[in-house]
């Protein structure tokens, strides 16, 4: 009987697609977000909201995924930027060759920011690598303030936190120092944004932030 | 909740191994799962019985090691097990810790007996 070291990564397929995806988004110069959630937390109002509001001097693209039909993308396309919804069929996840093949499907090719809507599910994106640049949390009020504890893969690794339906709040008992709290405890280096898709509160800030990271990408490229 | 797939790609490397090996049969396979990684060692398992039930890979052992969250100082080079999300250099304090294992998910080793 013999031992063989192998150490070879589960989702080594994944990874080396995603390291392709990531040298093609970086020759476009863009910016791509992976947005996380549990089902119905609002990405996909968060996406009507962000598109609604986006600045008129860059250009965005989504990619919506879900396990069966195309309303998220029905939802998204009104805004007048180019989107493809990825259907997984069952898959609890987006993995990084969905994304490839979403973008060929996509057929636009100029965009500064590519968001990427995940599957409402908070366990298992956070294992898999899109090629994006940050992955974006969505917590939404009536979750509950200790979700943080409860999915901690997915918030050690995400660098955003948005609190969605803050205007909910006052009615579900949701402590949202607590939940801050819990999401630095979890990922001192989080950053948190708090926001109503409902009521437009917090887009601006929202905006904003996409904003600085498209101008923080384009200086660090200029250097 | 895709611990079936999981189970389906080690199973592919396995018989990858396999055909490289064809003087020597594959007896346990030894997996290690960080605690971040986001899965359950029971549902990996169970899916890997069913999908080696009655195939040529069958009797094949797996063993799993929990590995637990791993955090480095960049300070004083310290290492240390994260608990209860304490990420903060027990050391010097340095709260600028970064994360070395415990999100892995790997097939780490391969028992192979000649046969």
């Amino acid at each position: 009987m013999s031992r063989i070291d192998l150490r070879e990564k589960v989702l080594n397929e994944n990874d080396r697609i995603a390291g392709e995806l990531r040298e093609r988004f970086a020759r476009k110069n863009a910016l791509v977000l992976n947005f996380i959630s549990s089902p119905g937390a609002g990405k996909t109002a968060l996406l009507e909201q962000t598109l609604r509001w986006f600045p008129k001097k860059l250009k965005a693209a989504t990619l919506t995924g879900d396990i069966e039909t195309e309303n998220d993308a029905e939802r998204i396309a009104p805004y007048g930027f180019p989107v493809k919804q990825i259907t997984t069929g069952g898959a609890c996840h987006l993995d990084a060759r969905m994304v490839e093949r979403g973008l060929d499907e996509l057929g636009a090719d100029e965009y500064d920011v590519l968001f990427i809507e995940n599957i409402g599910n908070l366990v298992c994106p956070s294992s898999f690598d899109l090629g994006e640049e940050a992955k974006i949390v969505l917590l939404s009020v009536t979750e509950g303030d200790d979700k943080p504890f409860k999915y901690p893969s997915t918030f050690v690794r995400a660098d955003l936190l948005i609190i969605n339906k803050i205007d909910l709040a006052p009615y579900v008992d949701f402590d949202m120092m607590k939940a801050r709290k819990a999401a630095r405890k979890v990922n001192p280096n989080i950053e948190i944004l708090e926001l109503s898709c409902k009521t437009g509160d917090g887009i601006k800030e929202w905006v904003h932030w996409i904003q600085k990271k498209v101008h923080l990408k384009r200086k660090a490229i200029a250097s | 909740m895709h611990e079936l797939s999981l189970a389906t790609s080690i199973i592919e490397t396995i018989r990858g191994e396999s055909r490289k090996r064809p003087e020597s049969r594959i007896v346990k396979v030894g997996l290690r799962i960080g605690e971040l990684a986001g899965i359950d060692p029971n549902a990996l398992e169970f899916s890997f019985d069913i999908l080696i039930k009655d195939t040529d890979l069958a009797p094949l052992e797996v063993e799993m090691e929990r590995m637990p969250r791993r955090h480095l100082c960049p300070t004083c080079s310290r290492e240390f097990i994260v608990d209860d999300y304490e990420t903060d250099c027990p050391d010097c304090g340095d709260p600028r810790t970064t994360l070395i294992s415990g999100d892995e998910l790997e097939i780490a080793w391969l028992e192979v007996e000649e046969s």
